[in-house]
Order: C-alpha cells, then sequence, then structure tokens
C-alpha cells in the first residue's frame, strides 16, 4: 500500500524523527563528552556541544590507558575483542552450517533426536549452563586464553535451526543436479549450497559478531589475565574508579571506540545482510 | 550411445506401489516419450532410470551393464529438471563445465566443449549470464547445454518444455527434435501432454496408475489403441466412447437410438452378442446425404477454430455430449440435425469390462 497523502506523510516522518533522536541522542552525548577535557566533565551543566579536545582524547586514551584498568592498553582490549568476536562467528557459522547440513541430507538413525537435541540447548544459554561450562574449561586448561573465552560460546541451535530452514528452501533438483554432474556430499556443500547461502551466511555473520563482541559475563569470570581482557570489561572496570572521579572523557571516548568495529561490520555488509533477511528466491 | 532396457521395473514406497513392473528395451540412439496422466508415476521411472530413486524391483540395463546399484554419476547419462535446477550462483560457463570438472577435463576441453554446445544452441553471448539474467527459454537451453557437454550415453528428460509459454514450447519441441536427429544420442522424455510426445517420440510408453498401458508409435497409438484408456488419451478432441452391443452373427454394432454401425472385415463374430464400448475419433466423423445408414447428430452447440470447426452434440438419447471435428467453418445452429457416417476401418471396439481393444 502506497499513500501520499500530506498528513500521513508529515506523522510517518516525524515518528521516523523522532525515534532516531532517542537512538541518537546518547550516542550524541557519548561524542560530546569524548571530546572535552577532564575538567570540564565535572562540571555542570554538561556540554551539548563538542569540544576541542578530541584528538588529544584519542591518542591519551591509546596512550596512557584509563582509569582503574589504567594498566592494560585499550588497544590490546579491542585485539581481544575482535578475536573473540570473530572466533565466535564463524565457529558458530561453520558448526551450525555443516550440522545443518547432516540433518538436512542425511538419513541417519536418530537424526530428529539429534535434532531436537540440538534444538532444547536453545534453553541453555550461557548464563544458565556458566558453573559447569566454567568447571569443564577450567579443567580442559582453556582459561586466559581465546579457547576459552570463544568455544563455550560457539554452540549454536539459534543458528543450526536457521540454516536447516535455508537448506529446505533449496530445491530437491540442485541437489540431484549436482549428483548427476558427480558431486559427492561435499562438494554439493562445498561449490553449491555455501554459495546459495552466501546471503543468509552474511546476515547471520553480522548478528553473532554483535554477540560475540557484547559479551560480558563470561569474560570476565575466565579472564584474570589482564592481557586477555575485552573492550566491554574494560569499560566496566574503567568505571569502578575508587578514589577519584571516573575519567569521563577518556571512557567515553573507549565506548566510541568499542562501537567502531560493528557498525563496521553492520555497514560493510548491509547489502548482503539485507538479501539474507528478506529474499526468498533460491 | 546405448541400449536401455528395463525389466519388470517395480517401484514401492514403504508400502504403496506405485509402478507395478514395466518391461520395455529402447534401441540406442531412439527418443522415446513416457505419456500419461499426472501422478500416474512417469517421473517416478525417469528417476529410477536416472538413479536418484531406489528400484525396488526388477533389473535396468544401460549399454548392456545392469545400474541398479550404481550412483547416478556413474550411471553415465545427463537429465533435464522441469524447473531446470540450474545452479544460481555459476555462470552459464560454469553451469555447463561444472560435471566436466568434477570429472577432471582439461581446461581447453572443457571450453571446447562448451563452446561447442553454447554454438550448438545459440547461447554464444550469454555464457558470462547469471540464470537469473536470462528468460526461460534460455534457461532450458542451458539445461540441454549441461547435458549435451558431457556426451552421455543416455538424455532423461521430465517434462522440460512445461514451464514455457505455448508458443516458445512449440518452438523448443522442434529444436529438441532437431537436436536430436543431429546427435542420436538415446533420450528418454516424460510428459503429460500427448501433443508433445505425439511429435517428439519415435515411439511412446502410455503409462496409467504405475503400468504400461501401450508401448507403439504415435501413429500405431492412434490408429490401434491397445485399451480404452490409450484411446482417450492420445488425441485431441478426445475420442468419443458409446455403449453398444454387438449383434449375434457379430456384424454389427448396435447403439441406442437405433443406430447401426457395419463392422469392418468381416466384424467380430466371436463376440457376437455381448456388451461392448465403440470408440469414434472426432475427426473422423464426415456430414452425408441423409440415408438409411445415417447416424443423426443434433447439434448443441459448436466452437469454431478457424482451420476447423468443433461440434458438440447428441445421437437420440446417448447420454454425454459427442465431440465431432469437420475441416473448415462451418455455421450451424443449435439443434440442427446432422446426418454423419463413420468409415468402418475408423471404428474402435473395446471390452466393456476391461477396457482391452476387440
Ligand atoms: N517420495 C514419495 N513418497 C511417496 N509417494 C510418492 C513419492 N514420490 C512420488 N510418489 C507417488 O508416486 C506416484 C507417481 O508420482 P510421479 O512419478 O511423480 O508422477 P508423474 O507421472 O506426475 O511424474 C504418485 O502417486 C505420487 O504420489
Ligand atoms: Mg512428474
Amino acid at each position: 500500500m502506497v499513500e501520499n497523502r500530506p498528513l500521513t506523510n508529515f506523522c510517518s516522518h516525524a515518528v521516523l524523527i523522532f525515534a532516531i533522536a532517542i537512538i541518537a541522542f546518547p550516542i550524541w552525548i557519548t561524542f560530546v563528552a569524548a571530546s572535552h577535557d577532564a575538567v570540564r566533565m565535572t562540571q555542570t551543566p554538561l556540554p551539548l556541544l563538542p569540544g576541542d579536545q578530541f584528538f588529544i582524547n584519542l591518542k591519551d586514551t591509546f596512550t596512557q590507558g584509563v582509569g582503574n584498568a589504567r594498566e592494560q592498553s585499550v588497544g590490546l582490549m579491542l585485539m581481544n575483542s575482535l578475536i573473540m568476536a570473530m572466533m565466535i562467528a564463524v565457529g558458530k557459522i561453520i558448526i551450525s552450517l555443516l550440522s545443518a547440513f547432516a540433518i538436512v541430507y542425511f538419513r541417519f538413525p536418530f537424526r530428529m533426536g539429534f535434532f531436537w537435541m540440538i534444538f532444547v540447548t536453545l534453553m541453555l544459554p550461557v548464563e544458565v549452563r556458566i558453573l559447569p561450562t566454567f568447571e569443564v574449561v577450567a579443567n580442559l586448561g582453556m582459561l586466559n586464553n581465546y579457547w576459552g573465552l570463544s568455544i563455550p560460546l560457539i554452540a549454536s541451535a539459534t543458528a543450526t535451526f536457521m540454516f536447516r530452514q535455508v537448506f529446505l528452501t533449496v530445491p530437491d533438483e540442485l541437489l540431484e543436479a549436482a549428483r548427476i554432474d558427480g558431486a559427492g556430499p561435499m562438494r554439493f556443500f562445498k561449490d553449491i549450497l555455501i554459495p546459495v547461502s552466501r546471503t543468509n551466511i552474511a546476515a547471520l555473520f553480522v548478528i553473532l559478531f554483535i554477540y560475540g563482541w557484547n559479551q560480558y559475563l563470561w569474560p570476565l569470570l575466565i579472564t584474570t589475565d589482564k592481557n586477555m581482557y575485552t573492550i566491554v570489561m574494560g569499560i566496566k572496570q574503567m568505571l569502578e574508579a575508587a578514589e577519584e572521579s571516573p575519567e569521563w572523557h577518556l571512557i567515553m571516548m573507549t565506548t566510541l571506540l568499542a562501537m567502531l568495529p560493528p557498525i563496521v561490520v553492520v555497514v560493510g555488509m548491509q547489502k548482503l545482510f539485507i538479501k539474507g533477511l528478506t529474499e526468498t528466491e533460491k | 550411445m546405448a541400449e536401455v532396457i528395463l525389466e519388470d521395473v517395480v517401484k514401492a514406497y514403504s508400502k504403496t506401489e506405485v509402478i507395478h513392473g514395466i518391461s520395455t528395451t529402447i534401441a540406442d540412439g531412439e527418443f522415446i516419450v513416457i505419456v500419461g496422466p499426472s501422478g500416474c508415476g512417469k517421473s517416478t521411472v525417469l528417476r529410477m532410470i536416472a538413479g536418484l530413486e531406489k528400484i525396488t524391483g526388477g533389473i535396468i540395463r544401460i549399454d548392456g551393464q545392469v545400474v541398479n546399484k550404481l550412483e547416478p554419476k556413474d550411471r553415465d547419462i545427463a537429465m533435464v529438471f522441469q524447473n531446470y535446477a540450474l545452479y544460481p550462483h555459476m555462470t552459464v560457463f560454469n553451469n555447463m563445465a561444472y560435471g566436466l570438472k568434477l570429472r577432471k577435463f582439461g581446461k581447453d576441453e572443457i571450453k571446447q566443449r562448451v563452446d561447442q554446445a553454447a554454438q550448438l544452441l545459440q547461447l554464444e553471448g550469454l555464457l558470462d549470464r547469471k540464470p537469473r539474467q536470462l528468460s526461460g527459454g534460455q534457461r532450458q537451453r542451458v539445461a540441454m547445454g549441461r547435458c549435451i557437454v558431457r556426451e552421455p550415453k543416455v538424455f532423461l528428460f521430465d517434462e522440460p518444455l512445461s514451464n514455457l509459454d505455448a508458443k516458445l514450447r512449440v518452438q523448443m519441441r522442434l529444436e529438441l527434435r532437431k537436436l536430436h536427429e543431429r546427435l542420436k544420442v538415446t533420450s528418454i522424455y516424460v510428459t503429460h501432454d500427448q501433443v508433445e510426445a505425439m511429435t517428439l517420440g519415435d515411439r511412446l510408453i502410455v503409462i496409467n496408475e504405475g503400468a504400461a498401458e501401450q508401448i507403439g508409435s504415435p501413429l500405431e497409438l492412434y490408429e490401434k489403441p491397445g485399451t480404452k484408456f490409450v484411446a482417450g488419451f492420445i488425441g485431441s478432441p478426445a475420442m468419443n466412447f458409446m455403449d453398444a452391443h454387438i449383434s449375434r452373427d457379430g456384424q454389427w454394432a448396435l447403439m441406442q437410438g437405433d443406430i447401426r454401425l457395419a463392422l469392418a472385415n468381416g466384424g467380430v463374430p466371436r463376440f457376437g452378442g455381448q456388451q461392448v464400448i465403440i470408440g469414434i475419433r472426432p475427426e473422423h466423423f464426415k456430414i452425408i446425404v441423409k440415408g438409411p445408414q445415417s447416424m443423426l447428430l443434433t447439434v448443441d452447440h459448436t466452437e469454431i477454430l478457424g482451420a476447423d470447426t468443433t461440434v458438440y452434440g447428441r445421437f437420440a438419447d446417448t447420454p454425454g455430449l459427442i465431440t465431432i471435428r469437420l475441416p473448415d467453418i462451418h455455421h450451424f445452429k443449435s439443434e440442427t440435425i446432422l446426418p454423419l457416417s463413420v468409415a468402418q476401418a475408423k471404428i474402435h471396439i473395446f471390452d466393456r469390462e476391461t477396457g482391452a481393444r476387440i
């Protein structure tokens, strides 16, 4: 339905602008705070317009470290977060592509049993199984490294389920044509199924990368080595200044930096992302 | 190129048998059409030959070798699907080349074969396109090309033209036939469209409910249908069927409304006195001068198609409408009475119980 009445137009624009304002305002405040010096940030009223300290703050953030988290470099924490988020996103995609492939295309005993087992794990997110998972990871000696950070978060029922639905929409004839052409199961998987699901993979990557990037509880639990801290943990620690007041200008700068990689991923994959969520024709 | 032999081939899905034992020999280089109404099991037969469905019983041989246990790729066949099943993310070139690449052909050989097929199918300018950038007819050709480059022993087609519009279908039908005459590869073609079957096939296998009703050349099926089913299925408009009984001496078929048809070749004395079904094709009725032997048709309505006219009407009190096809344009008012006759040789008689030809 396409209507073109001035009043409707005006109202829908008003609603959209209002919603954008609600979302954008905190980000704007973050940006403003990151561009003033420490003194200005302790005075009221808080500034609403940017100051001139942005690049100085940027330099300080990287060179000095911030507040309580002064011993960890922001750069290293960003790197840790990036590696963890990538491992989680890529790992989840690989595991769930393979398990969905097995469930859709192979007739093995207890196939549906396995499917439901995977499905039931939906009810067991990390927070619920955090103690036993910690125990396992500790026993495997994976505390304080990237494997420990990412592997327990990789198993994914949601992604498996989604790929199952995607594979079910791929016409059987495609498999049959490939079989006649001489492709074995893994060939078909690699040459046809994955390229055909390309946009869905991209969409899922975006969602999973942000999921991984935002992890807080799990990294907090298994990292004691400061060199393994992630940026989300770091920001929290920066706030816990004992004597002095928090260095808001630097904390906000760090926050801006922490927002950057998810934005890059979303913007970079936007086209594929939208296609993956809306495209139905295979 | 190869002979394909089916020996008592049976297919069952769990407990339900859908193919009840089909046997035939398809000669080397022959174009055979499997035809029948939708759901009769045509695709199932084809897919068993392709190796996409397990064979429940019987034997299939391709080029002398029993293929029951072979994977599709080892049977040396190629197949065109109804929805073409082109790989959507590959270019036309790669769609055609994929099977060759998997079979470890050299780059030059692949290129040469694809180019040759592209030329044959007039796809030269389209090799870099993706399937979604092609029209239906072009996709159809790419699907053909994918088969041709492999140079298989047997081509299999599953209703390849049914997604095209009527005009393109006629054109592609002709191209398919020409292609077959050039390549002479044994071809098995499935369709529900009897016109397609009649025009394409060297021989037809008519399937009804999982059993082969009759196997023969298009003309054989048209002139001597073996069963009432085949008689009704082949030919358009469909054959007229009327209840009748055979006179005691077997020389006449007697129908309601005092219609008496003299039977050819000394009649059917063995069936004297039996209840039968008479079949007459719409195009075999002729308008004659009214006489004692003429059948009187009361016109119900007509459809004028230009080249010919289809008249629907009734004989006395026969149930249902009788269809008659007359060449040229005729304007008959409803309730007009037309005196008709039929050549003796064009009268088909079927057993009322079994439907078998008498
Ligand atoms: N996978 C299947 N499981 C059970 N029955 C099937 C299956 N595939 C086809 N059939 C049945 O087999 C019969 C023949 O199907 P098919 O060969 O596709 O017919 P068509 O002549 O239209 O190509 C149909 O009655 C169909 O319901
Ligand atoms: Mg079919």
